[in-house]
């Protein structure tokens, strides 16, 4: 590559506790679009936050047109020539997009006054070489998320933007926006700008970049041009196994007993933008496995389910019973619960103790008047404790104070004690150390024993092979298709996540 | 358990420094002394000009424990006193006034509650509509009128009265903080309200009413500001519509910041609420008290010490001013 | 005309209840439909207006400012002390004053972008210190001004029938309005309110803006003493008493949204007049009390929060 735009040389960057990047070297050409891809804790963002001087790295050089940088702060960075479009897109909504695109650079006169009619015909221009149509005295709340999308990158790139960085830019978007947004980045592509993107979703990948990076663990897998690398490679680069090696048979798992009783039944269920029309099927002592990319709706169906978020139509029977308006509460109350992913936001309550955490859900259930006698609390929390072995000085202790493995043990407590029909798992053994990961596979497969039903999401397809009797893939939010028996082979799991070839492009 | 402890240290240190500061003024100050069977001094008064301020300092524990505040508590009270002395001039026994007040209380909690809980108004936006027509409320009732409550009344004694020696203000506070304590410790409420208020989604997950939850927070708040219109009702027998509980909700606040609780939500000390309506109540009094070089200091330097106060918890409870601080420290040290 | 009503929809419906209202009155009440009449709606709510006009600002802003009432109190008194006992002459005294003020403000808000501070906490304790000071100014809480020439022909002035104090209404809500549009500050202003942390990203100084912010309402609240001042020919350490509240209700009805990033203050302006009109109405009607205005104020509110809060769902949807 002779014209390198940006070259990053050997990032390394410590968190307390964690190495997010470790060593990793990095090139984006002028006039190229750039996928970099990785599942969680790959160090993706932690590799932009550091191009885009919102954060420092420990050791490393980069390199922007040969001249060595060191961007401070995101401000720094822009003007530097690299700028950065969120997901969560950082304009001012009540703000009309003519200031969208011009605050902060607005004419004025010599008093100070800002001139309204030449920043109009400014906003216009700059839109106007973008190729987007839009009245720009609008306010952007008015706007579309596409829209406003591109009016970021509108601004960023009027800013003087050599490098625009572009963070999950799709993931609210459908097919036609996303394909306008792709255009767009061709058109800027054209002009020689360096484009990084950022997606989860393999079909962009392909549609709109030139070359792909692979990061997994905090390390450089590989940097590929997008069309010598097939998809499957793709996968199993992302995820960490050589495609032969994951060919291998699976170990055990006793046949599928379809005479048991259904626990859980969706059919059509669906959610506009989030998740498309699925079907499932759950039954008492099997664990039905989620695989799939991250942003592939794994975490969305858990939360429907479970009723997180509303539905928008389909049906859905618990237990043999139809549930109308769906919510955690009468979930629970159904005999259903769910180890969020995001353990921090939706899991644990920080400064409650580790006795008061595992509790909740119960106390939840009975209600505020018939609270546990605290001897029988003591009780009921030293037995989980002890039999997850959840390792804290005692019980009185606040959880926020706990490892990332016994946090996950002290939610998985809520639950059990609970004795659902029905646990859903998401992603229980992210972040967590070996020792306490092979604690809740077995786990998972006493429970099974004993006749719970259980859906088990995880991002390491390895492990859910490993867990589940059967799997559903999930592949653009959407079912790509159901392995069982014989079929269900880490191989098989990973050519579906990659689909089956074919360009069929878009989300 | 060693935390709240700590917690509380600060403010206990402060009331016994402001005691001591003023018994050395004057010994009188710790004198106690039963007449007519009712235990009098000024470290008695002080507890029972207190009383109003810790009935509201202990729901606003709990409303702040939530993640929300209470504005209103002030007009809550005024409309609470107007709704007892209305009750009284029409005629009612003193225990159907006693009654239709905190009805009307935990009416206007509930309101609150509702707000914030069903509608999604930000606490401050959903009380601060009670406190703006809450005043209005009462006069209402009052017919724009002070309306004065016959000095034989029963419903004075709640105000007025003493009960083994105790008056009357302060056994109502200890026990509302009793009820409390025994309310956080023998259900699941307190466990609940630090639930949401810590982690409103985590306690969604767990199947909590997150909605019933803030509406109880305020109900319970609305109840215990309607006892506080009532004392200062009784005390003056009167209701005035206009100055009932004026600037109280600052001083309910100010109590509970006192108290170590962080205006973040998601704990709360009923402990530490009632010894900081305390402090402020010693503070008021002492400033009263003390004079310097035969010049009575003026009452309204006790608003600027609030003030001050006010800004020096927040001070040091902000993040900023800890980053602020550690170089400084790690440069002692 | 869809596009208009779509985007101000918040606007036309303050100016539509000020319409109802004031014709309402107009029709029934005997005397109130003159120019006269019509001016002196302007000259009663001039300090609130003064204080509301600052509190548009805060409140576009993302912020709140519960110490207005006390600063008007505050610079009541310490204007009659500079005129009258100190005998400073007028234009020395007022402009202390008013850069006393902003002073205060800006003091403030600097504390609440410096330390993350609540605004509302922090303009508490404002509160506080600022009816405090008012209070210990004078042991009689109040300060005469008789025979003070120069403020007694102040209070004379007019221009068709608009009182001094209208026309300083008047002045600072074209003065606002033309800040809030045609300046960076004020359309950062905006973008603070509309997302702070974007606001930052695009490079406007956030940290200035507030303390402006701030100091623009701690200013318009010393403005506002200073036309009491004019009215009253005295110093009132206990005048506008939770004025704070009347304010912020104004801004409110007047299409402002209580979050932020949106609003104008030609709405409270509107607003302002709201009140002042439903103020007004019990002097005419013997059997409708004053009270009700505060009844009527609050529920204006709620409707005005709840629309706000509706039309937010709707655009979440």
């Amino acid at each position: 590559m002779a014209d390198a735009l940006v070259e990053m040389r050997g990032i390394v960057k410590t968190y307390p506790g964690v190495v997010a990047l470790d060593g990793v070297d990095f090139t984006l050409g002028a006039g190229e679009i750039h996928a970099l891809v990785g599942e969680n804790g790959a160090g993706k963002s932690t590799l932009i936050r550091i191009l885009t001087g919102a954060e420092q790295p420990d050791r490393g050089r980069i390199r922007l047109s040969g001249r060595e940088i060191r961007p401070r702060r995101p401000a720094e960075a822009q003007r530097l020539g690299v700028a950065a479009v969120y997901q969560e897109i950082n304009l001012a909504p009540d703000l009309s997009i003519a200031e969208n695109l011009l605050l902060g650079r607005e004419p004025r006169a010599p008093l100070g006054w800002i001139r309204w009619g030449e920043m109009r015909r400014r906003a216009r221009r700059i839109l106007g070489d973008m190729g987007l149509e839009a009245e720009v005295a609008t306010p952007l709340r008015h706007c579309s998320i596409a829209v406003r999308q591109m009016i970021a990158v509108a601004r960023a790139v009027d800013q003087k933007a050599k490098v625009l960085v572009l963070d999950e830019p799709t993931s609210s978007l459908d097919a036609a926006e996303t394909s306008r947004l792709f255009d767009l980045m061709r058109r800027l592509r054209g002009l020689g700008l360096g484009i990084l993107f950022i997606t989860h979703f393999l079909e962009q990948v392909y549609a709109v970049s030139d070359r792909i990076t692979i990061l997994r663990g905090g390390r450089r897998v590989g940097s590929h041009a997008a069309r010598d690398l097939s998809r499957l490679a793709l996968v199993s680069a992302m995820l960490g196994k050589a495609a032969p090696e994951a060919a291998a048979a699976r170990p055990r798992t006793r046949p599928v007993d379809s005479g048991a009783p259904a626990r859980l039944v969706a059919r059509r269920v669906f959610r506009r933008r989030v998740v498309q029309p699925f079907d499932l099927t759950l039954r008492s002592g099997e664990v039905l496995g989620f695989a799939g990319l991250l942003g592939s709706g794994r975490t969305e169906i858990a939360r429907l389910l479970f009723g997180v978020d509303a539905r928008d139509g389909g049906t859905l029977s618990v237990n043999g019973k139809t549930v109308q308006h769906h919510s955690p509460r009468r979930a629970i109350r159904c005999g259903m619960a769910l180890a969020p992913e995001d353990r921090r936001a939706a899991g644990l309550v920080p400064h409650l103790s580790v006795r008061d955490n595992i509790l909740l859900a119960l106390h939840a259930s009975r209600g505020w008047l018939r609270r546990l006698p605290r001897r029988r609390q003591h009780a009921l929390a030293e037995r989980f404790v002890r039999s997850l072995s959840i390792a804290t000085p005692d019980l009185s202790r606040p959880v926020a104070q706990l490892s990332g493995g016994n946090q996950q043990k002290v939610i998985l407590a809520r639950w059990l004690l609970m004795e659902p029909t029905i646990l859903l798992l998401d992603e229980p053994t992210r972040g967590i150390d070996i020792g306490a990961k092979d604690q809740i596979e077995s786990l998972v497969g006493d429970l099974r024993a004993r006749g719970m039903a259980i859906i088990f999401i995880s991002g390491e397809l390895e492990e859910v092979a490993r867990v589940s009797d059967r799997v559903l893939v999930l592949r653009d939010r959407s079912v790509a298709g159901e392995l069982a028996g014989a079929d269900l082979r880490l191989s098989s799991i990973m050519e579906r996540i990659a689909g089956s070839g074919g360009g069929d492009g878009g989300a | 358990m060693r935390d709240v402890a700590r917690n509380l240290l600060w403010p206990f240190a402060a009331v016994a420094i402001l005691m001591a500061f003023n018994a050395l003024r004057d010994p009188a100050f710790l004198h106690l002394r039963l007449v007519d069977g009712r235990l009098t001094g000024a470290m008695i008064d002080v507890l029972n000009q207190g009383a109003p301020v810790m009935l509201l300092a202990l729901g606003m524990s709990l409303v702040i424990g939530t993640g929300g505040i209470d504005l209103s508590v002030g007009a809550i009270m005024a409309v609470a006193g107007a709704a007892a002395a209305a009750m009284l001039h029409s005629g009612a026994s003193s225990a159907s006034a006693v009654g239709a007040a905190l009805a009307v209380g935990a009416a206007a909690g509930l309101w609150n509650g509702s707000l914030v809980a069903l509608l999604g108004i930000p606490p401050i936006v959903a009380t601060l509509i009670f406190m703006v027509a809450g005043r209005g409320v009462a006069q209402l009732i009052t017919d724009g009128e002070i309306i004065t409550i016959a000095p034989d009344a029963a419903i004075l004694a709640i105000g007025r009265g003493s009960l083994f020696g105790v008056p009357l203000p302060v056994l109502t506070a200890l026990s509302a903080a009793g009820a409390l304590a025994a309310l956080a410790r023998l259900t699941s409420l307190g466990l609940f309200i630090e639930g949401v208020g810590g982690n409103e989604e985590a306690s969604r997950y767990a199947g909590l009413s997150v909605r019933s939850i803030r509406i109880a927070a305020y109900s319970i708040m609305g109840l215990l500001a309607a006892l506080a219109g009532l004392i200062d009702a009784a005390d003056i027998a009167a209701a005035d519509a206009n100055n009932c509980g004026l600037y109280l909700e600052l001083d309910a606040i100010l109590a509970v910041v006192i108290g170590g609780t962080a205006l973040t939500g998601g704990r709360f000390s009923i402990a530490g609420s009632l010894l900081g309506a305390v402090l402020i109540q010693t503070l008021s009094t002492t400033i009263l008290r003390a004079d310097f070089g035969g010049r009575s200091v003026p009452v309204e330097l006790n608003l600027i010490i609030k003030a001050a106060v006010v800004l020096a918890l927040c001070l040091v409870q902000s993040g900023e001013w800890r980053r602020l601080c550690r170089p400084i420290r790690s440069a002692a040290a | 005309m869809r596009v208009v009503l779509s985007r101000h929809w918040p606007l036309l419906a303050t100016a539509a209840v000020f319409l109802v209202l004031y014709s309402g009155a107009a029709a029934t009440l005997a005397g109130f439909f003159s120019w006269f009449q019509f001016t002196r709606l302007f000259a009663d709510s001039a300090t609130l207006g003064l204080a509301a006009v600052g509190m548009t600002f805060v409140i576009l802003s993302g912020g709140i400012d519960l110490s207005v009432g006390a600063v008007i109190a505050c610079s009541s008194m310490l204007l009659a002390l500079l005129a009258g006992e100190s005998g400073w002459p007028l234009w020395l005294a007022a402009p202390t004053v008013l850069a006393a003020g902003g002073a205060f403000g800006a003091g403030m808000g600097g504390l609440i972008h410096a330390f993350r501070l609540p605004p509302f906490l922090v303009t508490l304790a404002g509160m506080f210190l600022a009816r405090g000071t008012a209070l210990l100014l004078s042991p009689d809480k109040r300060i005469e001004l008789g025979s003070h020439e120069a403020i007694r022909s102040l209070s004379m002035l007019h221009a068709a029938d608009f009182t001094l104090p209208a026309l300083a209404l008047l002045g600072a809500v074209a003065l606002a309005a033309a800040v809030l549009r045609w300046t960076r500050f004020g359309r950062t202003v905006y973008a603070i309110g509309s997302d702070e942390s974007a606001a930052r990203l695009m490079g406007l100084s956030v940290g200035a803006t507030r303390l402006g912010v701030y100091a623009i309402s701690g200013l318009c609240a010393a403005a506002g003493g200073i036309i009491h001042v004019i009215g009253t020919q005295a110093g009132d350490a206990s005048v506008a008493f939770l004025l704070e509240l009347d304010a912020i209700a104004a801004v409110v009805i007047g299409g402002t949204v209580l979050a932020g990033g949106r609003g104008s203050v030609v709405g409270t302006l509107l607003g302002v007049l709201i009140l002042a009109i439903i103020t007004t109405i019990p002097g005419y009607l013997s059997d409708l009390n004053s009270w009700w205005t505060r009844l009527i104020i609050g529920a204006l509110l709620l409707l005005f929060v709840a629309l706000q809060r509706l039309s937010q769902r709707w655009h979440e949807q």
